[in-house]
């Protein structure tokens, strides 16, 4: 068993090497997998509220095929029949991309993302669109107009979002891999709140093309996995340049996966004072101090580190993403995609009665906020100010990187919240990215894991955050800490996999 | 900050969305506290712009050489109403 796997405890879920690889000796059917998955998606995953497409049958005819390429003796890829959920703002060629809105309805993209395509081509079987916040805005996947999607580990409960769906399915194990996407934490604080490990990439370290455009500056690919050496062999699939996207990075891919079992010792972490005042929660504060002292037992260096401008950084990122947003969003007006109101007599109202019927709260409400910032009067006053200050928050970092070469804070300030508790109030559901948006704003990359749980019997998730392209420094940290912690706690809403267990047995 | 329903009117209008009255006051309450809380970044003394830390800038240039692009017939597949190869709207003017 991997070094990564040994965290898990005894009877736990096999990771994705090795179910790729029972796959790719014969040992596992990639059909029969799928086929196990998509009837455990079609009860749990909607139980919870965490599909909104299961293409079954495109599903099937890839696993399929990667069966018959075994078969032929060829070698399917490291991602062999693994079955992949994917957030539905994720264009995909076989099935609808909706972002859970109403205004994209039953859109049917005519490409897959470059990051979906890497995964069919190592193998990977495409299983289900998930659940999310309408056009990822939003912390709990609430505002999905669909369905409100619920935590495995207590149904009165948000699984936290925006890519809650595809947290969900991980964390109760209908599928052992999800992509989602990540603007202001939308992958690692609900990976947080539903136990799992969940990775933002540094931006521009993942093709965005084929991504549904939020705020761009910020929006990345991320990754929500059971462990953190899958994390690594994921990203190390959907990683690296991309002509269809200009602002890919060319740096070159490493092997992640290599990163995890190496030692912590030799390693430098900073904890910023401003990540644990009165914003985070006594037991969050509690499992994540727990965490930093086996960091410290483990031979890594602890240090305090100062992130000054912190406390801007919600201010700054709602005015940043919003803007961004309400000229990203103007593109959906009823012409070129999803359905458009009927009855408009010219252009005009074509536009305002398709957006305004198609488009839910929260997006309007940020639409709205942005296109204020942004217009004559306030614009210096709110989005050039914003700029500054997230110039001297990135400038933070750089500059607490210089000294130390990780930093550990809480993901989120809370584990996972009731539904509706926090729905009437936008600005408290802002709050909740307020330990996560400060990586996208400073386009570094970071990951959460689970540490510990609540009084309540809740995950609480640890951030790891890198200097820009540190991902490799990551996960050596990242799958340290995990077996350290030896977090194994599992959700009362789960899949038991007959098929896979016995596989790797 | 207060935010009048008259305002949030307007801005829907630049942002082409359809509000009813009743929306317009509850966006304006809800606006008005989001506004106060990103005002919080007043009280942030101006600082000058530090050098280098902007965001990696993207949108490298590539040889102005045509590439293939999406087909006409699949980039019009998912439009409410197409005619003749082309976007189908009502009057502009």
């Amino acid at each position: 068993m991997s070094h990564a796997g040994a965290a898990r405890g005894a009877g736990a879920r096999p990771g994705l090497r090795a179910l790729a690889r029972a796959v790719r000796t014969g040992a596992l059917s990639a059909e029969a997998l799928c086929a196990e998955r998509l009837e455990a998606a079609g009860t749990l995953g909607r139980r919870l509220g965490a599909i909104n497409h299961l293409p079954a049958d495109a599903a099937l005819a890839a696993a399929r095929a990667v069966d018959a390429a075994v078969r032929r003796g060829e070698d399917p890829g490291p991602l062999a029949g693994i079955p992949v959920a994917l957030k539905d703002n994720l264009c995909t060629v076989d099935s609808p991309t909706t972002c859970s809105s109403k205004i994209l309805g039953g859109y049917q993209p005519p490409y897959d993302a470059t990051a979906i395509a890497r995964l069919r081509a190592a193998g990977a079987v495409i299983l289900a669109k998930t659940n999310m916040d309408e056009f990822a805005m939003g912390s709990s996947t609430e505002n999905s107009a669909f369905e409100p999607c619920r935590n495995p580990w207590d149904p009165e409960r948000v699984p936290g979002g925006s890519s809650g769906g595809s947290a969900a399915l991980v964390a109760s194990g209908i599928v052992p891999a999800a992509l989602g996407s990540d603007t202001g934490g939308s992958v690692r604080q609900p990976a947080s709140l539903c136990g799992i490990v969940g990775l933002l990439p540094t931006w521009g370290r993942v093709s965005r093309s084929g991504l549904v455009a939020f705020a761009s500056s910020l929006d990345q690919i991320g990754t929500l996995t059971a462990s953190t050496e899958d994390a690594a062999l994921l990203l190390g699939v959907i990683a690296g340049a991309d002509p269809l996207d200009d602002t890919s990075a060319p740096e070159p891919v490493p092997d992640y996966v290599s990163a995890c079992g190496e030692p912590l010792s030799g390693l430098t972490f900073g904890v910023p004072e401003e990540y644990f005042g009165p914003g985070a929660d006594g037991d969050v504060r509690a499992q994540v101090e727990r965490a930093i002292e086996a960091v410290r037992a483990g031979g890594g260096r602890v240090v305090p580190v100062s992130l000054p401008h912190t406390e801007w950084a919600i201010a700054t990122y709602y005015i940043v993403a919003t803007a961004e947003a309400s000229s990203n969003l103007a593109r959906f007006d009823g012409v070129r995609y999803g359905p458009r109101a009927a009855g408009a007599r010219d252009l005009e109202s074509l536009y305002a009665d398709t957006r305004g019927a198609g488009f839910g709260n929260e997006v309007r409400r940020r639409i709205m906020l942005g296109t204020y910032v942004l217009s004559a009067g306030y614009y210096d006053a709110f989005y050039l100010k914003a700029q500054r200050v997230r110039e001297s928050l990135r400038a933070d970092f750089l500059e607490a990187f210089r000294k130390v070469d990780l930093l550990l804070t809480p993901t989120a300030p809370t584990p996972a919240f009731r539904i509706g508790e926090k729905s009437a109030d936008p600005l408290a559901m802002y709050l909740s990215d307020i330990f996560t948006a400060t990586s996208n704003l400073a386009n570094v990359p970071a990951l959460s894991l689970p540490c510990g749980l609540s009084g309540t019997g809740l995950p609480i998730g640890l951030q790891v955050i890198g200097p820009p392209f540190g991902e490799r420094r990551i996960f050596r940290a990242a799958s340290a800490i995990e077996s350290a912690v030896g977090f194994c706690a599992q959700p009362a809403l789960r899949f038991e996999s007959r098929l896979a267990a016995a596989a790797v047995s | 900050m207060p935010i009048s329903p008259a305002d949030v009117l307007k801005v829907a209008r630049l942002a082409h969305l359809r509000l009813t009255e009743s929306e317009a006051e509850s966006f304006a309450r809800q606006l008005g506290s989001i506004l106060d809380y990103i005002r919080k970044l007043e009280s942030l003394p101006q600082e000058p712009a530090q050098a280098g830390a902007s965001p990696p800038p993207g949108g490298r240039l590539r040889d102005d050489e045509p590439r293939p692009s999406l087909p006409r017939d699949r980039a019009l597949a998912a439009a409410p109403e197409s005619e003749a190869g082309l976007f189908r709207v009502p009057p502009v003017i």
